[in-house]
């Protein structure tokens, strides 16, 4: 066990430990409405465009969850901007908006910061820097998005799976989509610290895909993703420790060895339920914000 | 007092004009939709069907006319199988309880709303289906999971968008079936289709749409070689079988000429 208890002796890697068991939760229960609502791309630009506050902040001296938060709700706020003007596909939209500002980082860094160590520490994730302050930020996180779920459970589903009829039907979708967009902006802001930009999206697709392969049914899908998303950063950090690889990595890499297991045990039917998960394929929802002459 | 006293209708359509990006796919339509009433809109592709439905929902806003709705009144809504993606994670029952979305805060059902979900399962004829995955049905039990859905919000009124395409012709007439005896128990239907023929068979009335409404009244009123032409922009033939009319599409002597190529060249 004292593969175990070893690393233990660390505050530093207790807090480390902690933050990113609770953040591959959260990712994993976030990253099943992602998958469902087709939004990868958006979490995986989401992270990249919030690197781009973040690095603002720490030059400034602003307060880092404040800065990459309205960095990463402006990104948004812009990316559905020129979506609705619909003279550029979301796709093409995330795309330019998010690498910019990814970029913008780079170069503030590079220009005017300790540029190695922090750009490695902010792209692949590292605990070295993990605070009391991060771990109580990342347990407030989960506490709210766990609490969002539970009690807007059946208006969030509504929305995910039939949008216009569930608008129809008196849930206010504007409101579940923008809710949905603030947890995740809030999320990748609380964990992006331990997880590393580049790897964020990982941790949002592979739990909740991992978990897709196993059920069937949407609830079982929300609590085994979430399972699934907190073992794999707790493995991936004791990983982490003892190969002296960034933490970031080790937690996708373990990720990735369940999702290799998990699809050799249930092989093509798995597969085939998976298959349903973030793909333009399916059938889009149909538009609930058509507004004739518009 | 008047002597004839007329109900109020549950939605009235008033010059009602509906565009996208600044195409007018609906143009200056009327229609009541009352109490009782079992009417299908039939049409061409891209006539204004569905905007016409989306409209009565709200989720199409007119950009001329109105629709006025009674207060209160409870709409469910079946769009076209095709909207949604059937390899989402959930059960029938899921699927079906998603519309009750007020009245309980927490995520798992009620005893009492799993009774409700089963006894309207039941009443569609997919008892005993409530635990399957809702990829794993036939397209006809897929269109009982959306009217299951649409039902446990109890309405008044009920739209369903082409309820009847790409079914069978046995599921076709026991979905219009049981729309019929969902209407015989008092819930006023509003439907979309292409099947002209189906819905001269099954539906009291009848709305020809257009972009414009060109028609309005029983099967036998309205299936008629002008009002047909004017729906269609071609020329139809409709004849009588058992007392109904029945609508055949008319081949110009072009139209034959091709089709005997084809069939030529596909034998030899």
């Amino acid at each position: 066990m004292s593969w175990l208890t070893e690393p233990m002796a660390f505050g530093f890697f207790r807090h480390g430990l902690v933050v990113a068991t609770l953040a591959g939760g959260l990712c994993g229960l976030i990253g099943v409405y992602v998958t469902l609502r087709g939004m990868s791309y958006i979490g995986h630009g989401l992270s990249h465009a919030i690197f781009g506050g973040a690095a603002a902040s720490a030059l400034i001296s602003f307060n880092f969850y404040l800065g990459a938060g309205i960095w990463g709700m402006a990104s948004a706020l812009a990316i559905g901007r020129v979506t609705r003007r619909r003279i550029i596909g979301s796709d093409a939209a995330i795309g330019v908006i998010t690498t910019a500002s990814f970029a913008f980082g780079i170069a503030l860094l590079g220009l005017y910061g300790q540029v190695r160590k922090s750009i490695d520490a902010a792209i692949f994730g590292s605990i070295l820097g993990v605070t009391l302050t991060d771990v109580w930020v990342v347990v407030g996180v989960t506490v709210a998005a766990v609490t969002v779920v539970f009690f807007c459970y059946r208006k969030l589903l509504f929305t995910t799976f039939d949008p216009e009829v569930a608008d129809v039907s008196g849930v206010n979708t504007a409101r579940m989509d923008a809710l949905l967009m603030l947890l995740l902006s809030v999320s990748i802001i609380a964990t992006m610290q331990v997880l590393g930009v580049v790897l964020i999206a990982a941790t949002l697709v592979i739990p909740a895909t991992v978990a897709r392969m196993l059920t069937n049914s949407f609830a079982r899908m929300l609590w085994l993703s979430s399972l699934i998303g907190a073992l794999c950063g707790f493995v991936g950090m004791i990983v982490s420790y003892h190969l002296d690889i960034s933490s970031g990595a080790t937690i996708v890499l373990v990720g990735a060895a369940l999702f290799g297991v998990v699809f050799a045990l249930t092989g093509p039917r798995g597969l085939k339920r998976a298959a349903g998960l973030d793909t333009h394929d399916a059938p889009l929802p149909a538009p609930t914000a058509v507004r004739a002459g518009a | 007092m008047s002597d004839t006293w007329v109900a109020e209708p549950l939605v009235r359509l008033e010059h009602l004009t509906c565009a996208y990006a600044g195409t007018r796919v609906l143009v200056d339509a009327d229609l009541d939709v009352s109490s009782g009433e079992f009417t299908g809109i039939v049409g061409p592709s891209g006539s204004g069907k569905t905007t016409l439905l989306r409209a009565i929902v709200g989720t199409v806003v007119p950009v001329g006319g109105r629709v006025w709705r009674q207060p209160g009144l409870r709409i469910g809504y079946v769009p076209q199988v095709e909207t949604v993606n059937w390899s989402f994670p959930v059960t029938v029952a899921e699927a079906v309880l998603m519309s009750r979305t007020s009245g309980r805060i927490l995520p798992w059902p009620s005893p009492s709303e799993r009774a409700e979900v089963d006894a309207v399962l039941d009443r569609l004829g997919i008892g005993g289906l409530g635990k399957r995955h809702i990829r794993d049905l036939s397209g006809g039990q897929q269109q009982r999971v959306f009217l299951a859905r649409a039902l446990l919000r109890r309405p008044q009124l009920l739209l369903l968008d082409e309820p009847t395409s790409g079914v069978d012709v046995r599921t076709r007439h026991d979905i219009l079936h049981l729309l019929a005896d969902l209407n015989t128990d008092g819930l006023a239907v509003l439907l979309t289709t292409h099947d002209l023929n189906g819905m001269a068979a099954h539906l009291p009335q009848l709305v020809c749409l257009n972009t414009e409404v060109t028609g309005k009244g029983s099967p036998r009123q309205v299936l008629t070689p002008q009002v047909l032409e004017a729906t269609y922009g071609a020329p139809m033939q409709v004849l009588e079988h058992g007392g109904m009319p029945v609508v055949i599409d008319h081949y110009t002597e072009a139209d034959n000429v091709i089709r005997l190529r084809r069939e030529r060249g596909a034998a030899s």
